[in-house]
């Protein structure tokens, strides 16, 4: 009996969506099983619902300065209060959102694809580069990474743009060090010894095939990264090297009402308690995209 | 063994030597002009370019780095710009205050830490499971920053069960310095006085950082425990009549914990990098506020000075982890030996 | 026979309550074993031999319970009695030997102080250097060279045989009454499977062992037992001598199981399967469990639960086929 049937190739690729839709509708109904990951996740659209309608949410505009307005304490007119400029801090926290969003993707969207590119290639190609590029990530890895990251921004000076840098920079050891290693454990499968009999090169071989066999734990390792990626950043600007006065990143906030901390507890605690709200979401988030995505994880 | 200790050490030194180079190119990036600082925004340009060819700054880059590298192995760190002593001293200086502020904050995580994780496993989805995975989550999002000022406000300023930032009343006199940690030297000396205060004065910040740690180890605690619970050895202890509570210590907790000793090291790494924010906030005279103002005022000297004692603590503590982790799984020994 | 037997199962019934539903895997499982005899568990995978087993040493966990029926060990209900007798009894008194050796041995403790540890346990007065040095007299019983060199060994340095040949020292050293070996030898390869059934019958005639031989290899059954009894999901189908229930089955599930042995004599023949699948244990027993797939079914098979028959002295069969010999009663 002949088990094998021949399909053409849009048959090929209409099989492979399909199977690509049961595997989404699989994690799907993982996902709302997991409650809290639903709350992680609910959380995170809160946050990106309110960055992106941060013009209709915020009752003020976050740089009028209203000087006579100095250290009020909550009210209907200021619900979080205002700073030591007069500056309504509600609207500074929900315009903040739109800072710590951008800092995070921007540095998850560099830091993540440079880790993943290095990892693969070096772990792929082996050899010399291989071990000239895990020494260098060694190297990185040896500072922990808040010092690396305060020492680069100080480094390339104060502002959002040079913390984004500075983190990345921090950041893209590990991703490498992972891709690395998925590289070395997929590099020698059958599946790959096919593909190159069949002659694809290297190239495609690393890009079209071991990147996508990788993807997964770099999805999950990132996940579980933002939250850490975001108190980064906020510490960042609450020493004073991320953004600087008067864009209203959280850290920065938190910094600035550390002077006034014994009678106007709000201007620091509020937005601190922002930052906390996103960062547990980040972390439900990620603990439940590790449950979903981790192929390495047991079944309990 | 020692095959692997030695192959890691060697790891160590050429790691040691790529971070110097790292450092020494961080100084370089550095915008601002260190010595138009030194000379005074008001000096004239013929005295930049004679402090540049006294500090020899501009020979090229290589003659410098072999400078630098040369003054290094003489252990000379160079001067620090905020506080006008060679770096080496100020480092310690003020390394021990670091060191017990990250050991006591580290056996606070461990001591509330473990028992929480074993007891979560062993009552699994209970309230104290609910409680400690609560705990855990929130110890883990809390910007450490935030936490301290708001433990200060809470405990210090509207309470008053805690004193002020620092780490001893200004009206006492430290005693002498032996170890550089206040509690142990006090305790030599016999002033009890000293060490209560110095006591009362840790154990702030060493909250904050605790937090930190035990939300950690935790969680892994946690997970290695239901792990190691569901293996076929466990049930092999049953089945010989062992009562649950040898089973738990004797077997589970002895293959448990393992992977939580690599937690653990790391943690009292990630706690030398918390330090940075928590000594800021609570006045704390170590390491870390040293660096974190070294930081801002480009003091050249004390931030390479500073950053490579940390990354070189940093990778021992690594090392030190992976150690322990060989000597207590004989898999590894062994396969290496 | 006037002597008591040893162990005596009656009417055990075992559910597991899980988030599918509730899983009837034990409905009244019923046998008795003797002193010094190898009674055979058989059945395929599913049909509840190891829940069985468990059952005896009272370590079923939740989302099981054990809901009714009597285990009685030598005078006693194991099912009654507290939980400290209980552990007086593992170990000692009733030991269990399971299918993956590697995995049931602990990976940071020295074997020595493994099979040391089962003595320690259940006797106060035993010092530990007394307690090493049975161990390794143990390990030399069981033919293992340079006895104590190997016990300083980790179990990661050691093959499945050897391993199995650990586990067997450490459950026996106590010289228990009875042995539960689940699989012993399923996870071993062949050639050695048959020096582990070689090393432990040895042993169990010198220490006068009963064993509760679980498997499902017919074979291994044919070599060890002397008596066998047949479960089919969750129900003991047959019980009789190996030689009365492997050469004149009267259970058509037990037949079944013997047609789809492969016949030497006739190599060409196509092999024999039993139509159809186990059934689903989600439902609580309410008719003959291989109604669906018997050959001989009869319109009562659907609808009533065939009370067990006693058929000449010693073999039994849960079967209507059989309706007209005397019941057997289950109290």
């Amino acid at each position: 009996m002949n088990i094998t049937t021949v399909i053409d190739k849009s048959e090929a690729r209409r099989r492979r969506w399909e199977a690509r839709r049961r595997y989404l509708k699989e994690s799907y109904i993982l996902w709302r099983r997991n409650r809290l990951m639903v709350v992680g996740t609910s959380i995170i659209v809160f946050l990106l619902l309110v960055a992106a309608i941060a013009p209709l949410l915020a009752t003020h505009d976050p740089y009028e300065q209203i000087l006579p307005d100095r250290l009020l304490a909550p009210s209907p007119d200021h619900y979080f209060g205002t700073d030591s400029l007069g500056r309504d801090i509600y609207s500074r926290v929900v315009y903040g959102s739109r800072v710590t969003l951008t800092i995070a993707c921007l540095v998850a969207a560099i830091s993540a694809p440079l880790g993943l590119v290095i990892g693969v290639f070096s772990g792929y190609i082996g050899g010399a580069i291989d071990e000239i590029l895990m020494r260098l990530s060694d190297v990185f890895l040896a500072f922990p990474k808040l010092i690396l990251a305060i020492a680069f921004a100080a480094a390339l000076g104060p502002g959002v743009e040079n913390a984004i840098v500075a983190i990345s920079v921090a950041n893209w050891p590990s991703y490498a060090r992972l891709a690395r290693a998925e590289t070395l454990s997929v590099r020698n499968n059958d599946y790959i010894q096919v593909i190159r009999s069949m002659g694809a090169s290297k190239l495609r071989i690393m890009v079209g095939h071991i990147t996508p066999m990788c993807l997964s734990s770099i999805i999950v390792r990132l996940s579980l990264d933002m939250g850490t990626i975001i108190l980064t950043a906020a510490g960042l600007g609450f020493l004073g090297l991320g953004a600087q006065p008067p864009v209203p990143e959280w850290g920065l906030m938190v910094s600035d009402g550390r002077q006034f901390l014994v009678d106007q507890w709000w201007v620091s605690t509020l937005p601190g308690i922002a930052i906390l709200i996103v960062v547990m979401g980040f972390n439900l988030m990620g603990d439940g995209i590790r449950d979903i995505l981790d192929p390495h994880q047991r079944q309990s | 063994m020692l095959q692997y200790i030695l192959r890691r050490l060697f790891t160590l030194i050429i790691t040691l030597v790529g971070i110097m180079v790292v450092t020494f190119f961080i100084s370089l990036v550095v915008p601002l002009d260190p010595l138009a600082s030194i000379a005074g925004p008001q000096a004239p340009q013929e005295t930049v370019e004679r402090l540049r060819t006294l500090y020899g700054f501009d020979q090229p880059i290589y003659i410098q780095f072999g400078r630098y590298m040369q003054r290094l192995l003489h252990a000379d760190l160079g001067t620090s710009f905020q506080t006008g002593r060679p770096v080496l001293d100020d480092i310690i200086q003020y390394f021990p205050a670091t060191i017990e502020l990250a050991t006591i904050s580290l056996i606070i995580s461990i001591i509330v830490g473990i028992p929480l994780g074993i007891l979560s496993a062993v009552h699994r989805n209970s309230v104290i499971d609910h409680f400690s995975r609560v705990l855990s989550l929130i110890g883990v999002s809390m910007p450490v920053f935030w936490l301290g000022l708001v433990l200060l406000l809470i405990f210090y300023f509207k309470l008053g069960w805690f004193p002020e930032p620092g780490r001893l009343d200004i009206m006492l006199i430290e005693p002498e310095r032996i170890t550089g940690l206040l509690l142990i030297d006090s305790l030599i000396a016999l002033d009890f006085e000293v060490f209560w205060d110095a006591l009362k004065h840790i154990v702030l910040p060493a909250s904050v950082l605790g937090l930190y740690g035990l939300a950690g180890i935790a969680r892994i605690v946690r997970s290695s425990m239901l792990d190691v619970l569901s293996q076929e050895y466990i049930k092999t202890a049953r089945i010989k009549g062992l009562n649950e509570f040898l089973v738990l210590t004797r077997h589970a907790l002895r293959n448990a914990l393992v992977p939580a000793v690599t937690v653990i090291g790391l943690t009292y790494g990630g706690l030398l990098e918390g330090s940075v924010l928590t000594e800021t906030i609570f006045s704390w005279p170590g390491l870390g506020r040293y660096l974190a103002s070294a930081f801002l005022t480009l003091d050249l000297n004390a931030v390479v000075g500073g950053t490579m004692l940390v990354a070189l603590m940093f990778s021992l503590v690594n090392l030190m982890v992976d150690l322990i982790y060989a000597f207590l799984n004989p898999q590894i020994t062994l396969t290496a030996s | 026979m006037t002597t008591q037997p040893l162990l005596s199962v009656k009417n055990l019934k075992v559910y597991f309550y899980t988030l599918r539903g509730v899983v009837h895997a034990l409905e009244r499982v019923a046998f008795e074993l003797n002193r010094q005899e190898t009674l055979g568990l058989a059945g395929e995978t599913g049909c509840g031999k190891s829940v069985t087993a468990r059952a005896i040493l009272r370590l079923i966990d939740p989302p099981g319970r054990i809901i009714s029926g009597s285990i009685i060990f030598e005078g006693r209900d194991i099912l009654t009695i507290d939980e400290a007798e209980v552990r007086n009894i593992r170990g000692s008194q009733i030991s269990m030997i399971m299918q993956e050796p590697k995995m049931s041995l602990n990976p940071v403790i020295r074997v020595g102080d493994q099979v040391a540890e089962t003595l320690l346990i259940h006797d106060r007065s035993l010092n530990r250097r007394s307690a090493r040095r049975q161990a390794v007299d143990m390990l030399a019983q069981l033919g293992i060279p340079d006895p104590t060199r190997m016990a300083q060994r980790y179990p990661h340095e050691l093959s499945g045989g050897m391993s199995q040949r650990i586990m067997i020292a450490m459950m026996l050293v106590t010289r228990p009454k009875l042995l539960i070996a689940d699989e012993p030898t399923s996870a071993l390869d062949v050639t050695i499977q048959a020096q582990i059934l070689a090393l432990m019958q040895t042993l169990v005639s010198e220490i006068q062992t009963s064993v509760l031989m679980i498997t499902h290899d017919l074979g291994v059954m044919a070599e060890t037992c002397e008596r066998v009894a047949v479960m089919y999901a969750g129900d003991m189908v047959e019980v009789g001598s190996v030689h009365n229930v492997l050469k004149h089955p009267q259970h058509p599930y037990t037949q079944g199981l013997l047609q789809t042995v492969p016949d030497k004599a006739n190599p060409d023949q196509p092999l024999f399967s039993i139509e159809g699948n186990v059934p689903s244990l989600l439902e609580p027993q309410t008719n003959c469990r291989f109604a669906p797939r018997c050959a001989h079914v009869m319109d009562r098979c659907k609808r009533e639960i065939p009370p067990v028959y006693n058929l000449n002295g010693d073999h039994q069969a849960a079967c209507f086929l059989h309706d007209g010999s005397p019941e057997v009663q289950t109290v």
